[in-house]
This record gives structure tokens, sequence and C-alpha cells, in this order.
């Protein structure tokens, strides 16, 4: 029993690299070890503890394993009984105690920030409301104190908590920004509530965790955090008219075919996502990446045949619209333009 | 044909094996094509639809049709062996649990050939499972697949309990239990206890989707989140009737190898108790996002972690069970030695999900997937391996080869840690779980590709094992009774395979550890309880088979809307019971000069 402390003291240090090595993982915009603001880093610390006082379990459980295959295995020909040892009271209550004191330590912070997490921010003032709306497969982002509607890009102020109201629109979804914060699930039929900080600067990857249908692992969305002077310019530019393409024909063609679901400013409809200044997004889709093939090319391959790119997706192809590929170009370009200054 | 009438325990076993052995083969190709589809970034070696297909039919394949059911070998193997009984309380209802199991499991498969497979995830959430955003077939199939081969499961947990309950042989008190037959027990309540809660979710989501009830619509007033409660209520319970007859296997094999009895054994029985009371407590730490709130959170938070005390007892008895004993690395021992570190690397990420703030982080991520494949491979399959290498002399009178065991398991073990080790940082990295593929560049793809080339070696330790099936059956029958020689329980007191009627008289049990007792003080035999006498044996039937076949019908004719198949096919189950119930069956006695020449089953 005693032989196992010596090890322990060279396991600590071994611990506090682990810890470190775990705090530098990942991408910066992705991993929850690479928490960018309170929420996530709360539970990073929480992640720790409970990391460093299960690996300390598993080396003492993994030592005395090793220990005991070594010193105890049976040699050629050794036909010796042990000795039938029934248990030992007080070895049994050390090992029911011990579990016990580290469930302490996890618990108490575990109560505090389950709490601490379940603040509601609704009422307040200072915080920006955003009713998300979680459909197959996209997400949209209702600033209800604003009366602006957005899809795919959430665009956040650096200086104000985040009060989201999450409901869903068809089946359950879930939304997960990981180097923001843990995720919240979408029920259908009922209202959730959370809270998130966006302290830095920079678009953050979201996820859709709860498994959604065909397309489900293609439910990404950005999370975009700018200065609040920048916010407010968003605000105003959102509510400014909208940009129709200047082709008359291709602004006919564009209202009667795209908003009828989508909207841009206050025409269209509101059964997809909203396309207000959508060439100034960083991806078509939450994951055709605009600097890689650029927005232009990203919309028109897009129009043409959503289903290739998401398959299951709601959106009808270039032929099922009736769109020449001359109007789908032209649509795509106008879309790639239509940038917010912001 | 004498498969298809046989009520003898010892049959029941081996059919159950072979059923969940080729049950747990379809999961595993499954899961084959799962990890080559998600080798690296954007495949599309499956579609997404596909993909939502595959991994929903490897979890509930391998829950339901391939984990319980090996288990259920073990348990019909070993159990009455154990207690010094000559058959289960109910011959004929477990006869009657093995084909309702069957017939289920082969109704959900044959899914794959009506071309629409349920896709809703073994859990099968609502309203994603529901008629109006699942309007095919599939889920159908699920449905009442589950629903005849849950049947069979329940069954099995009663006949289980009234077994142990009342067949035990004479002094075998509750506290000289072997300690697999204690987490048989124990495992038969806590499915009396759960499944039919599943039943009733069933039920209720099959009403919604044939006849359009409201229990989960929400346009209707119906509740997603009921189905949750349910499942889980259900279903976390599933996971300790899955692993506590694990840990029963594990105390069995590390103390045979270890040549030293189980330490504190009283406490591993208040430890396994206490589990499972504790299992039903915890449900909701499964629904930490859906958004119960601060108070449920935080009680289930808690509540779920106390479990972590009684497993750690448990761990702790095992490794004092080695210590200081004289172990023996035999296959069967390698995989219970595996199972101990292994086990607890799946526990203790169980404590990490616990905590309701962090597990908003790993839930429905990776991490989880990585936590619960080491509790149910790591801990589960390393037993049931363990299991049937340990006993396999016991049901086939034959020895397992030892290098192609080892084989076995190096490539199993190796091949496990590598494809489930890497998902925890997958899924603490960002990658959320039952995707069907992911964008290149997210810092995912090299730990895929090394999860990938995991499976296949587990693949090629479930070839390996294969093998040794197969050359082992082409061996004499050469086992002794005792053939590990350090046997300390009833069954390794009756000859390898065990006659029909097993003890020819039931032995009387002196203490715990019942035939090491006896062998210590130089005996080569139990004392007989009873003198040389006929033995009454109950006769075999058809009617357990023709019963399933009856509800395989009926479950197609609802399916299908054809109520006349439906009402064809309940009928044909309950003329079966009304036969059953007529005419008096008494059996047959085997006589003394017959036992003689040893009937074997």
């Amino acid at each position: 029993m005693m032989n196992r402390w010596p090890g322990m003291k060279r396991l600590l240090p071994l611990l506090a690299g682990l810890v470190l090595l775990l705090s530098a993982c990942g991408r910066e915009d992705l991993s929850t070890l690479n928490p960018q603001g309170p929420v996530a880093e709360k539970q990073f610390d929480l992640m720790k503890l409970s990391i460093g006082i299960m690996a300390l379990v598993v080396v003492v459980v993994f030592i005395i394993c090793i220990y005991v295959l070594i010193r105890f295995r049976r040699r050629q020909g050794d036909k010796s009984i042990p000795v039938q040892v029934e248990g030992n009271h007080k070895l049994e209550v050390i090992w029911t105690v011990i579990p016990l004191v580290l469930l302490l330590i996890l618990g108490v912070p575990t109560i505090r920030d389950v709490f601490g997490l379940a603040k509601d921010y609704s009422k307040d003032k200072n915080a920006v409301q955003v009713k998300v709306t979680a459909h197959q497969y996209w997400w949209e982002f209702e600033y209800t104190d604003y009366g602006i509607t957005t899809a795919q890009e959430l665009i956040v102020p650096t200086d104000k908590t985040i009060s989201f109201e999450l409901v869903a629109a068809d089946v359950k979804h879930s939304f997960w920004i990981p180097s923001i914060g843990g995720k919240m699930d979408t029920n259908p039929g009922v209202t959730n509530r959370m809270y998130l900080d966006f302290p830095k600067e920079g678009v953050f990857r979201g996820k859709c965790a709860e498994l959604c249908g065909p397309a489900h692992a293609l439910m990404d969305f950005k999370a975009k955090a700018v200065s609040p002077e920048s916010f407010d310019r968003w605000v105003a530019a959102m509510k400014a008219p909208a940009v129709m393409p200047a082709d008359a024909e291709i602004a006919e063609k564009f209202t009667s075919q795209c908003l009828s679901c989508h909207a841009v400013g206050e025409n269209g409809g509101n059964s997809a996502p909203n396309l207000t200044g959508i060439g100034g997004r960083q991806t078509v889709g939450g994951i055709l990446y605009n600097d890689e093939a650029g927005v232009e090319q990203n919309l028109h391959d897009w129009i043409t045949d959503p289903q290739k790119y998401k398959i299951g997706a709601m959106m009808p192809g270039a032929e099922d619209n009736s769109l020449t590929p001359e109007e789908v170009s032209s649509i795509a370009k106008y879309l790639a333009e239509y940038k917010l200054d912001y | 044909m004498d498969w298809l009438t046989t009520v003898d325990h010892k049959k029941i076993g081996i059919l159950y094996m072979i059923a969940g052995g080729f049950f747990f083969l379809i999961g595993g190709l499954e899961a084959i094509i799962i990890r080559v589809q998600l080798m690296k970034p954007m495949n599309d070696v499956v579609a997404g639809d596909t993909f939502n297909e595959l991994i929903t039919m490897h979890g509930t394949t391998m829950i339901f049709l391939a984990a319980m059911p090996l288990l259920f070998a073990l348990m019909n193997a070993v159990i009455p062996l154990q207690i010094g009984a000559r058959d289960v309380a109910f011959p004929f209802l477990n006869s009657l649990g093995f084909w309702t199991f069957f017939f289920g499991g082969l109704l959900l498969n044959l899914s794959w050939f009506a071309g629409t497979v349920p896709d809703a995830g073994w859990t099968s959430y609502v309203p994603l499972a529901g008629p109006t955003f699942n309007s095919g077939h599939g889920v159908d199939y699920y449905v009442i697949g589950l629903q005849i081969a849950g049947i069979g499961t329940l069954l099995g947990g009663i006949n289980f309990m009234a077994t142990i309950i009342n067949m035990r042989a004479p002094g075998l008190t509750f506290m000289r239990l072997p300690m697999f037959t204690w987490s048989i027990f124990i495992t038969s309540a806590l499915i009396v206890f759960a499944f039919p809660v599943l039943t009733v979710g069933l039920v209720a989501i099959m009403f919604d989707r044939l006849f359009q009830a409201n229990f989960f619509e929400v346009a209707n007033g119906g509740s997603g989140v009921l189905w949750e409660h349910i499942f889980w209520v259900f279903g976390h319970p599933e996971v300790y009737i899955l692993i506590l007859p694990a840990f029963g296997i594990i105390s069995e094999v590390v103390s045979t190898f270890s040549r030293k009895r189980l330490f504190g054994y009283s406490s591993m029985v208040f430890a396994t108790v206490l589990i499972a009371f504790l299992g039903f407590m915890v449900w909701a730490h499964h629904m930490f996002t859906t958004g119960l709130g601060p108070v449920a959170n935080g009680l289930f938070s808690i509540a779920t972690m106390l479990i972590a005390v009684p497993t750690g007892v448990k761990i702790f008895n095992w490794l004092f069970t080695l210590w200081g004993g004289s172990i023996r690395f035999t296959t069967a021992n390698l995989f219970g030695i595996g199972f101990i570190p292994t086990f607890v690397m799946g526990g203790v990420t169980g404590v990490m999900l616990a905590s309701a703030p962090a597990d908003f982080q790993y839930h429905d991520s990776y991490f989880v997937v990585a936590h619960f494949h080491y509790v149910i491979v790591g801990g589960l399959v390393f037993g049931i391996f363990a299991g049937l290498h340990y006993w396999w002399p016991k049901m086939f009178g034959r020895m397992l080869n030892e290098t192609i065991g080892k084989i076995t398991f190096w490539t199993f073990f190796i091949g496990f840690h590598l494809t489930f080790f890497v998902q925890h940082f997958l899924g603490l990295l960002g990658m959320p779980r039952r995707v069907y593929t992911y964008l290149g560049g997210q810092g995912y793809d090299d730990m895929n590709m090394i999860s990938t080339v995991g499976a296949f070696l587990m693949g090629v330790g479930t070839i390996a094992f294969l093998l040794n099936v197969f050359i082992t059956w082409a061996k004499p029958r050469n086992a002794t009774n005792d053939p590990w020689e350090d046997g300390r329980s009833l069954e390794w007191t009756i000859p390898s395979p065990p006659p029909e009627y097993n003890f020819q008289q039931t032995p009387l049990v002196r203490g715990y550890d019942a035939w090491w007792k006896e062998k210590m003080e130089g005996k080569t035999a139990m004392t007989p309880a009873e003198p040389i006498g006929s033995i009454h044996m109950p006769s075999p039937s058809i009617l357990p088979l023709i019963m399933s076949i009856g509800l395989f019908i009926a479950g197609f004719g609802f399916m299908y809307d054809h109520l006349l198949v439906a009402g064809g096919g309940l009928v044909i189950t309950f003329g079966c019971m009304v036969i059953r119930s007529l005419f008096d069956d008494h059996g047959y006695h085997i006589e003394p000069e017959d036992q003689e020449k040893g009937v074997k089953a």
C-alpha cells in the first residue's frame, strides 16, 4: 500500500504538464480546450479539474495493476496455494472514502457552475437578445430588440452579454460554439435559454450537435464577434432598405424565384435563410468557405445544385427553379456583391 | 430439429451465442463501414442518409442483438451450473425468450433488404423518429423489432430471478453465491424494472407512427422531451444491465486465475446492489443539455458522481484479489486483467461527463462516443471475451487454442485503444458525434485516420477468435471437469460439457467457493445432498418457435397495414398459448441406469 506514494510524487509534474498541453490544443476558433470566452473558460476550468483528478485515479490504478502483474505472476511449476484473504475492512473503507473526497472536490464547483451558467439575462437591458431558430439544416438569428433577422452568421458585439432564446422549427437540434461555450438543445415546442460572452473579436465556428437528419454533419454556422461600434453599424446596415439586382429582368426573376422563401432586407419570406449582405459572409451554406473558392463561385455552385453540397437541403436546384445558367450567374454575382459595410 | 425444440438451458445458451455472435458480426461490419467513411475528411464511401442508417443499426444491433444475447448465452450456460440446479425455473419460457429475441432481431435487420432502414439514431429521438419527419417504414422496423426482441429479454430476466431465488443447491445461501450469479441476479432485477419502460415508450411511438396518436407530436400537443425521459429511464439502467454481468465474469476469472478468493466479497455484493439502485436515479444525466434547468442538472450531477464510489470499491477489490495471488496469464485472464484499467478509463470519463457544466461541452461530441465505447467495448466486450474463453471448455468440452487466443487479445486490445482513445480528443476539439463527414483542416484528420486503423485491428482480433472457434471445433472433446485446475464454483465439479441433467445428485454446499473448499480438504467430488434417483426433465417443444414466428408475421402485418396478416400472426401466437394451456405436459424421467451412460446434452 505504502509504495505507491513515491510514484505519486513523480506524477504530479506529469499531470501539470498534461494540463499545460491540453490548454494549447486545437484551433482557437473551434476547440473546447482553447476557450475564447468566460463561459467556455469556466467549463474548461472544470474540465481541467476533473481531468486532473481522473488522471490521478487512472495512474494509481495503472501502477497497482502493473506492480501486481509483475510481482505475483505464477512461476513455472508453482503449485503453492496463496493465502485466501477474505478482505480487509480498513482498506475497503479507505477506497470508499477517498473517492468520496475526490467527488466532493469536483462536486462543489460543479454545483456552483450549474447555477452560475444558468443565469437568466433575458430581462437584462444591457444584454443583446437573440432568438435562435434551428432549421433542417440552417440557423436563423433574430435580434428581437432591433427587429432584424439574419442567418448562418451570428454577429455579436464584444462588450455585451448575449442572451439566447433557443427554439427549433422542425426537429431537435443543438446549438454549440465550442470555443465560446457549451451547447444547449433546441427542442420543438420548448424555449431554452442560455447566455454567452464574446470578449475577443473574431469568427468562431458553431456546430449542430444533435442528430437531425442526413445533413446533420453539415449544419455549421459562424459566430462573428465585432467591436461595439462595428456592431452598431451592422445593425444600421441591416435596417437600411434592401439592395435589389440592378438589372430589372434579374430583379424580377430573383423576386419571383428566390424571395418566396428567402428575404433581403424587408422583402421576401422567412422560411429560408435571410440573404441580406450574404456576399460579406465567411461561408455559403455554413460549409463552403469563401476564402477558398471565392464567394461568387460558391454561390453559383450552391444555387445550381444545393443538394450536392447539403444532402436533404430543402432548397430546389436551378432547374427546378427554372433558372437558366445565365440567370444563376447573374444572381450569384448580385449576391456576391451584396455586402454590408460595417 | 433437436435445436429448434430444445428447452435445455445449455443448448439455449449455445443458440444465444450463435445468434448473438452473428449479430455481433453484422454490427461490427457496420462499424467498419462507419470508420472507413470517417477515415478522411469529406469522404464519400456512403452518403449522409446511409451513414445515419449505419450508426442507428450499429448501435441498436450491438446493444440489443449482440451484447445482451451474448450475456444471455453465458448466463444460460453457467448460472444453473453455478447454483447446482438441473435447469432454469421455466425452461419453456427460456426457449420462448430466445426465439422472440431471434425473430425480433431478424425483423429489425430485414429492414436492410426492405430498403427502408431506421435512421434516427439508436435513441430514436422524436420528432426525427416521428411520422412527420420520418415517414418511411425505417423506424417501424426499429419499434416493432425491439418490442418483439424485448419480450425475450424480459422473459429471460424474470426466469433468472426465479431460478436464482428458488433453485439453489442446499447450503448455497445468498452470501455464498458466486459473484457471477450475484451480478446476474441483480441484472435480472434491473431487466424486470427497466424493460417494461422501454416497451411503453416503443408502444407509444408505434401508436404515433401507425395510428396517428400524438404522444410525441409537438404540433398536436405532444412532447418530444417526454420520449427522452422514457428512453433514458430505461436506457441508463440498460447500461448497468450490460456492465454488471461483465463485472461478475471478471470477478470469477480474476479470482480463478490468481488462485485466490475474491477480495472483499461482501463489499462486492453490496457495491453491485448499490450500483443497480443508483442506476435508476441518474437517467437525466443524458439530458443535461436538454434544458431541464439548474436544479435538475445539479441533482443528477451529484447522483451520477456517486456511482463512482461503489464502482471504485469493485476495481480495488479486483486489484487486491490479484495482490498476493499466483497469477496465470491465460487468454481469459488477459481479457480479465485488460478489462480493469480499460474500464477505469471509461469510468473516470463517466465522472467527467457527470459534471453538468462541463458536459455542456462534452455532450453529443466524440468525447461521449469514446466514453461509452470504453465502457461497452472495453468493459462489456472484454468481459464477454473473458467469459467465452473461460467457460468455453465447460460449454463444449474443448479448450480454445491459447496461442490464437493471445493473438485475439493483443490485436483486439491494441486496436481498441487506438480506435477510441483519440476520440476523446476529437470530441474536445469540437467534433460532434453522428456526423457522416467533416471538413478538412479542423484538426480532426489524423486522429480519425488512427481511429480507423484501430477499428481494422479490432476486426482482425475478431477474425482470430472465429478462426480459433473453427480450429477448436475440429478437435476431440478432451476437456476435464476442471480444466483450469483452479476452478472454484460448482460448474467445475461436473463433466465438460455437462450431461443433460447437469448434476446426477444435487451437491451439498458447505461454504463460499464450494468446489475450492472441497478440493482444499482433499476431496475429489462434492458431497451429494440426495440419493441417486430418477431425474425429472421437461419435454422439448416446438411451440416457442411457432409463437415467435407468429409475432414476427404480426409485426410485418402491422407495419405495412395489412391487418389480416397482423391478425393471422397473432392468432398463431395466441393459438400456441391456448395449446400450451390446454394440454398438460408432464415431461419425462431419466432413470439411474440411463444416467450412468452419461446422457450427453
